[in-house]
């Protein structure tokens, strides 16, 4: 009997951490899903901006989703070639813009950003697949937008202003 | 002081189950109606649109289990937010998949789906808005997949694959 009534209270002490860590966790990725996130983002195609070798980001999920980007932010998209792959790009057209780049050093095309989607490419345009490369991306696709560097330390800040401003 | 404490005791309790509904609507399943005729006759069999008909639209569960590798298969059947509208989401049947090469009705050729990419399409090829109009769309678009219809109770089932016979070619 004295037995039986303590193992219900370990049980008991054991599901009520249980659901505090649950909670937690809860907690956790609501934060992480709609208010906002660090993200580690690495490689060459937004340098100067962000280093090659890996800068963690503070990103925000709020304005993605409210829809209040503007041309010059630094967003996180879904890569339209493989779902499983986040990039980091500048906003450089919204709908309905114009926008002219060069696809060879001899060619320039010009295309008009259709409806609901974005123009992103990335700072560094010699290493750097993006609209370029698989034309403009649905706004769904858009993960977050990028407010400052958190590390390296001596880095951190707001993102400088692309070349394209 | 007792009407205080009561408040904020309920106020921690709602925020609590909104934070535990936004985690498993998020990560494992939802249930959202299904609106309009675009997959008639899988969905909303009935086609006259009066209000108490309408309180019976089908409501399906979507799972997000999906979400975590972007694998499916033809034939299902997927809810994804609209290339053109992103507020808006639809839902719809993926008819192909990255490689394969889809016959495009009213056109003559094929057309080679690229890289994480999907065709998708609704049931009722007269009344969709579906590919057909904006082209293959890109897999993260889709936000889960449905599997069973949940309400109205007399329709509760599995949703089952289906595919149109020689729309897709595979190499």
């Amino acid at each position: 009997m004295r037995f039986g009534g303590q193992w219900r209270s370990v049980a008991r002490e054991g599901w009520d951490r249980s659901v505090i860590m649950a909670k937690f966790l809860c907690l956790l990725h609501v934060v992480d899903t709609y208010l906002c996130s660090s993200v580690l983002v690495y490689g060459p195609s937004m340098f100067p901006t962000l280093n090659p070798t890996g800068d963690v980001v503070l990103a925000e999920r709020l304005s993605t989703r409210l829809g209040i980007v503007a041309r010059g932010d630094v967003v996180l998209v879904r890569a339209p070639d493989n779902p499983r792959k986040i990039v980091t790009k500048r906003i450089i057209g919204m709908e309905g813009d114009r926008v002219t780049f060069l696809v060879d050093p001899e060619r320039c095309a010009s295309v008009v950003v259709p409806k609901g989607h974005l123009w992103i490419q990335g700072d560094n345009i010699y290493a750097s697949k993006d609209s370029r490369h698989f034309g403009s991306v649905p706004y769904g696709l858009l993960q977050g937008k990028v407010l400052c560097r958190i590390w390296p330390l001596d880095g951190f800040g707001s993102l400088q202003q692309g070349v394209w401003f | 002081m007792g009407t205080v404490s009561s408040f904020w005791a309920y106020t921690r309790k709602s925020l609590t189950a909104g934070l535990i509904a936004f985690t498993v609507s998020d990560r494992f399943a939802s249930i959202s109606p299904v609106r309009g005729l675009s997959m008639h006759p899988t969905f909303n069999p009935h086609t006259t649109s009066s209000l108490l008909e309408s309180l019976m639209d089908d409501h399906v569960l979507v799972e997000k289990f999906c979400l975590e590798k972007y694998k499916f298969s033809h034939g299902d059947i997927v809810v994804f937010r609209s290339p053109s509208n992103y507020k808006e989401k639809h839902i719809k049947r993926i008819i192909a998949l990255p490689g394969d090469w889809i016959k495009v009705p009213h056109q003559q050729d094929t057309l080679k789906i690229p890289e994480g990419h999907c065709w998708v399409e609704g049931d009722n090829a007269t009344s969709s808005l579906d590919s057909r109009s904006f082209g293959p769309i890109p897999l993260g678009l889709i936000q889960g997949r449905a599997t069973h219809i949940v309400w109205p109770p007399q329709r509760v089932g599995k949703l089952e694959k289906r595919m149109p016979q020689g729309r897709v070619v595979q190499y």
